[in-house]
């Protein structure tokens, strides 16, 4: 494994992002404007805003993510370039880690941004660390990274990896107990829900928010699904073709 | 070995389609070998079947003494494809420096390459604002750096200016006087000319293979036009 070749591929495609600013401008201010209208939403019940805004922060990287990663490596595969990089000495491995230092980085400053304007003007209490809640958005934005890259091998066009996100992530946002508790609803939801990665990465922030619960089993389960997914991931990127 | 890429009984399905029904063909090293054929004659697959990424029914392929597709090949082949694959959203300089950090050494600089390729005033365009002539050029770029040995080139000089092709052309032999191999494919037959070795594709089969003057005298023409047609109608 070469560090050189690890190193090149995420400045090669924190280049691509630099050379479109409008994107990186959606990604910082989106969040912060939707964390903004939550607030005032919900002026009237400010209990609300503290349980849901605490947990957007660690879905948000991940959405932005998983969006970026399924259409950035969808262009890999259709532009021909991700064959021609094959053909390279680069390995699968190597081509990951690649994007996963270039997205862990975007997904840094993200962070730090989106939570120091929640944590800030907004007045987001927290009883844990900042610091712990920017490192579990980058592990939610690895996360998400890491479900697009392997989703879009399924996808052809674009457009049907852009459909993904609903599909995908959107059910996973429900039963994962952002907007209604998790021991509220059916069993079998419950159950499934133990099976998905968005689950886990809302809980962690919400220890952090509330200061109860273990952080690290959470962090653990993210850390688990992460590697399950980028060696999936990985398995979807052939060398070969038909 | 003397040949730097060897094919025996070489058979490709794509999609129920044979595209290669059983290609046996041999480069000898040192050379630069043409392809010639019209669009659909297998150009493309038998050289995506070289550099390792096409699957094959059967049949083996042998580049430089080393299975295709071998890790050892990875610096050694440089490859050019019609698609031109780079990345469209960063700077001609962004993309030739990519490439050449992935490959590690390279024998001719970045700088040098962009002089080759007549690039040097688009270094800090995006590659998206590039002509179609000129992303062909810097698909170019890309694929001579490193140190190949081979340099498979799938019509690299479709839509160029004559005095561009001219220049390509001559480095094309300056880099087999060198030792390396081209092999180098075209529909445009008046190319077929500037080479060495000249294999003349249809339906996935070599109709002929030659210099272009022993195909001439072998067929009695003087245009490989009418060399192609001759050998088509005695089958």
């Amino acid at each position: 494994m070469s560090i050189r070749r690890i190193w090149a591929t995420a400045q090669r495609i924190l280049s691509q992002l630099r050379h479109d600013p409008r994107t990186i401008a959606l990604m910082i201010l989106a969040p912060c404007l939707l964390m903004t209208i939550l607030k005032y939403v919900y002026q009237d019940q400010p209990q609300v805003f503290q349980r849901v805004a605490g947990s957007l922060l660690g879905v948000f990287p991940m959405l932005v993510m998983f969006l970026i990663t399924s259409v950035a490596t969808l262009r890999e595969r259709t532009s021909g370039t991700l064959e021609r990089l094959l053909i390279l000495p680069i390995s699968r491995l190597e081509f990951i880690l690649g994007y996963a230092m270039a997205f862990g980085i975007a997904a840094f400053i993200q962070a730090v941004v989106v939570s120091t304007v929640a944590l800030g003007p907004l007045g987001l209490r927290i009883n844990g660390s900042q610091i712990m809640l920017i490192l579990i958005a980058i592990l939610d934005a690895l996360l998400g990274m890491a479900i697009g890259l392997f989703i879009s091998s399924f996808a052809k066009t674009e457009f049907q990896a852009v459909q993904f996100l609903p599909a995908i992530l959107l059910p996973q946002l429900l039963l994962s107990g952002l907007l209604a508790p998790r021991e509220s609803m059916p069993i079998i939801f419950q159950w499934i829900a133990n099976f998905l990665p968005l689950t886990y990465a809302v809980e962690a922030t919400k220890s952090v928010i509330s200061g109860v619960g273990s952080i690290g089993t959470d962090l653990l389960y993210i850390t688990v699904f992460l590697v399950a997914l980028l060696s999936a991931g990985a398995v979807t990127l052939k060398r070969k073709s038909k | 070995m003397n040949e730097s890429v060897q094919i025996t009984n070489l058979r490709v399905v794509r999609n129920g389609k044979i595209i290669l029904p059983d290609l046996t063909m041999s480069v000898e090293r040192g050379i630069v070998a043409g392809l010639l054929g019209p669009s659909g004659s297998g150009k493309t697959t038998i050289f995506r079947s070289i550099v390792g990424v096409q699957e094959a029914e059967s049949g083996t392929i042998t580049v430089l003494d080393r299975p295709s597709g071998a890790k050892e090949l990875r610096t050694k082949i440089g490859y050019f494809t019609q698609s031109a694959s780079i990345y469209s959203d960063l700077t001609c300089l962004e993309n030739l420096h990519y490439f050449a950090r992935l490959l590690g050494d390279t024998e001719i600089s970045v700088e040098e390459i962009l002089d080759l390729v007549d690039l040097r005033r688009n270094r800090k365009q995006i590659a998206s604002s590039l002509s179609g002539g000129e992303r062909a050029r810097l698909a170019l770029a890309t694929a001579l750096l490193g140190k190949p040995e081979l340099l498979i080139l799938d019509e690299p000089t479709v839509g160029l200016d004559p005095v561009l092709r001219r220049d390509l052309w001559d480095l094309f032999h300056r880099l087999s006087d060198q030792g390396k191999t081209l092999l180098i494919s075209s529909h445009v037959m008046d190319e077929a000319d500037r080479c060495d070795v000249l294999y003349l594709l249809r339906d996935g089969k070599v109709l002929a293979n030659g210099t272009p003057q022993g195909l001439k005298e072998q067929t009695g023409k003087a245009d490989m036009e009418d060399v192609f047609i001759s050998l088509v109608e005695k089958l």
